[in-house]
């Protein structure tokens, strides 16, 4: 399940972007050559780390090959040749404004999304979420990053319409979340949830609770026991984890390096 | 609750254990149990080889799919556009009143669930319902009494 980003030579190819002509390898990310041009797209469910998945729609560029002419997400939208891209015309912006819109509306107090919107010139949403969804939008990314990357798969869609949520199954305890925090670091909301207590990571959100490991310098738990066995399941043989915190290690570095320094 | 999950082992072994027939794999569990079974979607799971996550995420998918245990019958009321124009309030008030249940429940005998569905493909017979898969077209009050202690009685025997 972990997926790998395979770099193959493509012939480069004849596109458009905003009037400028350029070559670009094909099949790469319409997104990504943008965002490498400079031009300004908004984004809340790509991350350069997992594939594209289409859901937030705020990427939409306006694609026009030979005569047709389509609104369409840039995200997943492959460079080929003679490819046409505009990035600001009234259809753009009109369907972006409308998705900001309804996902502001799921989650209206969320800053980060305020923010974005106000540069879409949306205000205050004119629907509004009739029941506690907390600050989830549905963009994926934990879900993608928790199965694709991480390969825990803890996570999922649950429900469709307008009960879809993302959970663990049933709701319980997950048995495969390793408290690695992934989700926690792509979520665009804040939405996951999670605390330690008496040396335990609690992701509250997802109903899991993990047992810590203290470390061996200065006592304090510092990551779940299960994390630390899952990384060293991966190095094999290849390497030992020392049961040290960032801090202190950090610390240790620092001490040697002066130490080597003074040799000199 | 303890499940023989011994049928679910032959389920999927009908399907040579391959993930690609999940959906299939979960209807034919439902048919066998009637609902979904939480063990059972784990031993689906294992057995696949696919993360419960993503089993449980289909299984709450598709509205045809129950993870609540389900009577024996399954009612289902059609709330599409013609059958809502033609009195599918009055029909689904009826089966309440008669079953005492409403929307999404089953009755204590564990006989029907009644579920309330957008359009059952039937609308020149509107106002209709469904009971186990079978349709009863031009619905009205006396009809639903009569159609439900068909199948009650059913239950006898
Ligand atoms: S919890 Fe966060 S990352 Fe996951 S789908 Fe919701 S908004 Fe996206
Ligand atoms: S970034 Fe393209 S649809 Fe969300
Ligand atoms: S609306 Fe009821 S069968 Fe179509």
């Amino acid at each position: 399940m972990i997926a790998v980003f395979e770099s193959k030579k493509m012939p480069l190819v004849k596109t458009v972007v905003n009037g400028k002509h350029i070559e670009v390898e094909r099949d790469r990310w319409a997104l990504d050559v943008l965002l490498e041009m400079g031009v300004a797209v908004p984004t809340l469910c790509h991350h350069p780390a997992v594939e594209p998945y289409g859901a937030c729609r705020l990427c939409v560029v306006e694609a026009r090959k030979g005569k047709w002419t389509w609104l369409t997400t840039s995200c997943d939208l492959q460079i080929r040749e003679g490819l046409n891209i505009e990035t600001d015309t009234p259809s753009v912006i009109r369907s972006r404004r409308m998705s900001m819109e309804l996902i502001l509306s799921r989650a209206p107090h969320v800053e980060s999304l305020q923010r974005l919107a106000a540069d879409l010139g949306v205000g205050r949403p004119r629907f509004g979420p009739h029941y506690d969804i907390g600050k989830c939008i549905l963009c994926g990314l934990c879900v993608r990053v928790c199965d694709r990357l991480i390969g825990a798969s803890a996570i999922s869609f649950v429900g469709r319409g307008r009960r879809r949520s993302v959970t663990t199954p049933f709701g319980a305890a997950s048995e495969s979340c390793t408290g690695c925090g992934a989700c926690i670091a792509v979520c665009p909301t804040g939405h996951i949830r999670s605390f330690v207590e008496e040396s335990a990571l609690n992701i509250e959100t997802w109903n899991t609770r993990l047992e810590m490991i203290d470390c061996k310098v200065c006592g304090t738990p510092f990551t779940a026991a299960k994390l630390l066995e899952s990384v060293q399941g991966r190095l094999g043989k290849g390497g030992s984890l020392e049961r040290v915190c960032s801090k202190c290690r950090r610390l240790q570095m620092c001490k040697r390096l002066g130490e080597a320094f003074h040799q000199v | 609750m303890k499940l023989d999950l011994k049928s679910v082992d032959q389920i999927i072994g009908k399907y040579d254990g391959e993930d690609s027939w999940l959906v299939m794999i979960l209807q034919d569990v439902q048919d066998k149990y009637n609902y979904l079974p939480e063990c059972a979607l784990g031993r689906v799971a294992e057995s696949l080889k696919i993360p419960l996550s993503r089993v449980h995420s289909v299984a709450t998918f598709y509205s045809s799919f129950s993870l609540a245990e389900r009577g024996r019958h399954l009612i289902r009321v059609c709330d599409g556009t013609a059958c809502h124009l033609r009195g599918f309030t009055h029909i689904k008030e009826e089966i309440s009143r008669h079953l005492g249940i409403s929307e999404g429940q089953t009755t204590k005998d564990k006989v029907f669930t009644l579920d309330v569905v957008a359009c059952l493909g039937a609308c020149a017979l509107a106002p209709v319902m469904a009971v186990d898969g079978r349709c009863y077209g031009n619905m009205n009050a006396e009809k639903v009494r009569v159609v439900l202690d068909l199948y009650r009685r059913e239950k006898r025997h």
